[in-house]
């Protein structure tokens, strides 16, 4: 298996964000994670980047044990991500924002920045390379000098993937992606999910918009009060009883959490 | 392209100016100013890197200053070391002070590390005021010699003393320079800008502003040194927390985060304190004012709004470009 989560759960004092949550990804799908708001989805996400430990379970990708490791080994092993509020340097250039993003590949370290040393006029080199490569998937070519500041809401979310892809990713997770932007945008969006995925790169997102999930996605989990409701292929899902009550129109408005 | 070649002109310059200037203008009170001028700006760029770039206020710098100065005065006057030994030594000793209290001080962040490092101040500022048989508290220490002979160039005079500081403050800029721009300088300001997004884009927190604090107390700690042998004499009031605030002044009046920021401030506020002199202890009723103000309205100080003002002029020009190609692109569609 390429990625697993195994009965994982968070609790925040008494109140269990995520409970038991049990998911497999295979290599180059997309896997969406749905469900209403405070279900659990970001901290699903933040529990596999390391960001917060686990209360218990295991996560494993690529047949290695990652429940215990830090954030920036998680993404030195592969896994990227990007956030739903879009998190970017937004004083630098739009070329700047990716260059730190192959970091994580560099070892330049403080005597090499000193003396200029061949390894970091080579490394620097090369993360120029990657980010430029980063930028050209995302098709954003012709805005690399701009600072973020300048650029659309649309750019910046192409922008968050060319972060992540930077990384050398072979898992991105992508936080609500798509939020904010127009329909049309939406699609142009979508179309980079599914080129991620053909070239190899595993695509994990956490996402509203039905319309484009449904489209997208090769595998639907759905949350609901940190549980996992349900999951299969996206046919599956719009049938499935427990998620049309909890999410796809049971109710006439987005569930409010009962007490 | 353009730019950074006169920026590089701008800088060279500058230098020559610094090295001409005793030989065109032999005035031993502005020599003397400026030769401080120079000393303290060393400790200031320090103070820049982890303030600066990683975004850690530090306020145990005048700490770091005072270990690099009582360290020179002690190896020097106490355990008779030479002086180009004993300087080494202290840098080594402040960087090693640094490494040790970073690796503390670290696993706080923001205001709870500004007052966890405000007491790594007054800590030390205690242990010189109060460890008398070492230090000789508040009598402080006296006959620290001044640089001893490289062959034949000796440093008696005010004039050698002069070039002395401006080797070591050319050597700083150097060395800053050089790391802001590498891999690593940008991996200090992907921590200062986003703590989180450079987690998870594989950037190690604290390895990295573990280095950046130890860069910034060795360069604290080589002006304390070069400070106790330029004045010859040092008491416990230099690592007073105030001297901590004075240089955090500096560096926001010339520019918290720039590479000229420090040496602009540093040069700035002391000469404007020097100036004010006559008014003794009012002039601070002038200088909050304008501090105030100076924050409120240029928060980036003096090269932080130059660079601001030469981005925007940037900007706009991208602006204008994006507009026009939009024009044209309808005209196209349209035709």
């Amino acid at each position: 298996m390429f990625f697993s989560t195994q009965g994982i759960t968070k609790r925040f004092g008494g109140l269990a964000a995520v409970e038991d949550v049990s998911v497999s990804v295979e290599k180059g799908t997309i896997t969406a994670i749905i469900g209403p708001n405070g279900a659990g989805k970001s901290t699903f996400f933040n529990l596999i980047s390391g960001i917060h430990p686990l209360s218990s379970g295991k996560i494993l990708f690529k047949d290695r044990d990652i429940t215990k490791m830090p954030p920036q080994q998680i993404a030195r092993l592969g896994i990227g991500r990007t956030f739903q509020t879009t998190n970017l340097f937004e004083q630098s250039t739009v070329l700047d924002n990716v260059l730190i993003g192959h970091r994580l590949r560099t070892k330049s370290g403080i005597w090499d920045a000193i003396f200029r040393t061949k390894r970091e006029k080579e490394e620097e080199k090369k993360s120029y390379q990657t980010a430029l490569d980063a930028l050209e998937f995302v098709e954003m070519m012709h805005v690399v000098e701009h600072p973020v500041s300048l650029i659309t809401q649309e750019e910046k979310k192409r922008l968050a993937f060319a972060l992540a892809l930077a990384t050398d990713p072979e898992l991105v997770l992508l936080d609500e992606p798509a939020a904010g932007v127009n329909p049309d945008e939406t699609d142009g969006l979508a179309y980079l999910m599914r080129k991620m995925a053909d070239h190899g790169i595993t695509v994990c997102l956490i996402e509203h918009k039905m319309p484009m999930i449904m489209s997208l996605a090769d595998q639907i989990v759905v949350l609901n009060h940190g549980k996992k409701i349900a999951e299969g292929r996206p046919d599956e899902i719009r049938q499935n009883e427990a998620v049309i009550q909890a999410y796809l129109g049971g109710e006439a408005h987005a569930p409010v959490k009962q007490y | 392209m353009l730019n950074v070649l006169s920026k590089r002109v701008l800088i060279g310059i500058i230098a020559v100016a610094a090295v001409l200037f005793p030989l065109v203008f032999p005035n031993m009170y502005v020599l003397q100013l400026l030769t401080l001028v120079f000393i303290w700006s060393i400790a200031v760029y320090g103070f820049n890197i982890i303030s600066g770039y990683v975004g850690y206020l530090s306020l145990a710098h005048a700490g770091f200053f005072a270990i690099g100065a009582y360290g020179l005065g002690l190896l020097t006057t106490k355990a008779g070391m030479s002086y180009w030994l004993s300087l080494l030594l202290a840098v080594l000793i402040t960087s090693i002070a640094g490494a040790l209290v970073g690796v503390i001080a670290l696993r706080t962040k923001s205001h709870f590390f500004a007052i966890y490092t405000m007491c790594v101040g007054v800590i030390v500022y205690l242990l010189i005021d109060k460890w008398d048989s070492l230090t000789g508290g508040v009598r402080g220490l006296i006959g620290i010699p001044a640089p001893s002979n490289i062959g034949p160039i000796t440093f008696d005079t005010l004039t050698s003393q002069y070039y002395l500081a401006l080797f070591f403050l050319i050597l700083t800029v150097f060395l800053c320079y050089r790391i802001v721009h590498s891999l690593l300088g940008r991996t200090f300001i992907a921590i200062r800008n986003s703590e989180e997004l450079a987690k998870t884009i594989g950037i190690s927190i604290m390895k990295n502003q573990l280095l950046a604090f130890t860069l910034s107390a060795l360069f604290a700690g080589l002006s304390g040194a070069l400070y106790a042998s330029f004045i010859r004499f040092i008491g416990p009031q230099i690592s007073a927390i105030t001297v901590t605030f004075e240089m955090l002044m500096y560096l926001l009046v010339g520019g918290i985060g720039t590479l000229a920021g420090p040496l602009v401030g540093t040069l700035i506020v002391i000469s404007l304190t020097q100036s004010l002199q006559f008014l003794e202890e009012y002039r601070m009723l002038i200088f909050g004012p304008v501090v105030v103000l100076l924050v409120l309205y240029y928060p980036r100080g003096i090269t932080g709004s130059i660079n601001g003002y030469v981005q925007r002029k940037k900007q706009q020009r991208v602006k204008i470009a994006n507009e026009e190609h939009e024009v044209k692109r309808k005209v196209g569609e349209a035709g």
